[in-house]
């Protein structure tokens, strides 16, 4: 097998990943960015909309012009980026099995940094597997990647900030939007989405749920009912749509399976989305030299994204000696001043006080164990 | 159906077309793009069936994680084709249940 050996190897060319590789390599790091798909970027080049927060986030630019700046940054900072490849593994002694256009590697870094992002959700109801019902999240990269319509006649799912802009974004697409069902009393996602979608004359549905989905081999239509206030189906209240497309936009799960296998402790914040690893103020795990950065750590959006992976990249360069204590400390305070004015607000908070958890438990974790070497895992591992 | 004026992203234009053979069936793609996306285009939504109740699945995730959309392309099954590049004179059959392995040449 083929070995490479880098100073830092990042799993994920998405908005964390990305940051990361060019925090660490203009510091100085020799670094490797390992992605699975054949053009980096994750999933900012679906993102046609504007991005919100403050002048610093590149409020007003829309999520593809700030994939292009961060991929052009990357280039410039020297990181390397290998594209169609898999990373199937982590070893206890920090190796990585990647494959790539059909060649096995063992990749050695002495910093890793996991940035794999997350999985959109899944919803089960009768109906739910029919060719036709899929996640906003694939609808989005159909029409907005690769510009394919999935549908002409659409039903969303969820009335989140992903549910109200692909809704919105499909309309751009040329499809027409039936409608949006939300289980919640209220909708989920921002007034100034809501509004564009209302304005355009799409029905909200909130306190509804899909009773079925309708069709032999593919979509064919989509019946929804009124829930009560303990989430019972009230009976007579059902209403029938003509529809080919049902999209699911009830929320996403971090993708943690490397986190796991690299024998991170980890904590249950439902609102993270699920399991999330434990990290300090650094991004870095229970496992010393392994760092998380993005939604990995927990489903927050691309900005907060970008931030824990630039934090990520300082502190893998600065524990690697390419950056003075004094250096790092700067770049890292101006990271989490940025990363509190996005987990502030009326949507932010909830975020800002799961964070918080999470660190804490970090450090009560701390304070009763010490941070495992990676590689005094490996009889665990084996045995 | 391709999406090819938009109000935001730049008209769709100079693409390679190519083609792609969907059961034996000629089926125009762009060249590049992922396979389960030249089939959404020509209205071809299901992909495989399952193995015990031979269900009809398609495009879910699109990312490459849930597997829905593994069809045979070029005698490989479980091949996922949200994440698989189109070529020129590719062979993409829908697959029935657990498709075997062929020996490869």
């Amino acid at each position: 097998m083929r070995e490479i050996i880098t100073d830092v190897a990042i799993v994920g060319a998405g908005s964390a990943g990305l940051s990361a590789a060019y925090q660490a390599a203009s510091a100085g790091a020799d670094v490797l960015v390992i992605d699975e798909n054949a053009r980096p970027g994750g999933q900012l080049f679906k993102q046609i909309h504007k991005f919100f927060g403050s002048k610093e986030h590149q409020a007003g630019t829309r999520g593809f012009v700030i994939g292009e700046q961060l991929l052009d940054k990357v280039e410039k900072s020297g990181a390397k980026v290998l594209l169609d490849s898999l990373v199937y593994g982590l070893l206890p002694d920090k190796s990585m099995g990647v494959i790539s256009k059909g060649q096995n590697y063992s990749v050695k870094a002495k910093k890793i940094i996991i940035a794999s992002g997350a999985k959109e959700n899944y919803m089960a109801f009768p109906g739910s597997t029919l060719p036709g019902v899929m996640g906003a999240g694939a609808a989005q990269t159909m029409i907005n990647v690769n510009r394919v319509l999935p549908g002409e006649r659409i039903l969303m799912v969820g009335s989140g900030n992903v549910g109200l802009i692909v809704s919105y974004q499909l309309m751009q697409a040329g499809a027409e939007v039936v409608g949006i069902v939300e289980g919640a009393p209220k909708i989920g996602g921002y007034g100034v989405h809501a509004g564009k979608i209302r304005r355009a004359g799409v029905p909200i549905y909130v306190g509804h749920t899909v009773e079925r989905v309708f069709g032999k081999e593919e979509v064919e239509g989509a019946q929804i009912v009124a829930v009560d206030d303990k989430w019972n189906k009230i009976p007579g209240t059902e209403k029938t749509f003509d529809v080919d497309t049902v999209c699911l936009a009830v929320g996403l799960n971090p993708m943690t399976e490397l986190v796991w296998m690299a024998g991170c402790q980890f904590d249950f914040i439902p609102s993270f989305g699920g399991h999330v690893p434990l990290h300090d103020e650094n991004m870095e795990t229970t496992v010393e030299g392994v760092y998380v950065a993005g939604d990995v750590t927990g489903v927050e959006e691309a900005s907060s994204a970008m931030e824990e992976g630039n934090m990520a990249g300082v502190a893998a360069a600065e524990a690697l000696g390419y950056l003075e204590h004094e250096e790092a400390e700067r770049r890292k305070q101006e990271i989490r001043g940025r990363l509190n004015t996005l987990r502030s607000g009326m949507f932010g908070a909830g975020r800002r006080s799961a964070k918080e958890k999470q660190l804490e438990d970090m450090k009560s974790y701390l304070a009763a164990h010490k941070r495992t070497a990676a590689e005094q895992k490996e009889e665990v591992f084996f045995a | 159906m391709r999406v090819i004026e938009h109000p935001i992203l730049d008209e769709l234009k100079d693409q390679k077309k190519v083609t792609l053979y969907y059961n034996g069936e000629p089926v125009e793609a762009v060249e590049g793009e992922p396979v389960a996306a030249a089939l959404m285009n020509a209205g071809i939504r299901v992909f495989r069936t399952t193995a015990k109740r031979h269900e009809p699945r398609g495009i879910f995730c699109a990312i490459g994680r849930c597997t829905d959309c593994m069809m045979i392309v070029d005698g490989i099954p479980n091949t996922r084709t949200c994440v698989t590049p189109v070529r020129d004179g590719m062979r993409v059959e829908k697959q029935e249940g657990l498709a075997p392995l062929k020996p490869q040449a």
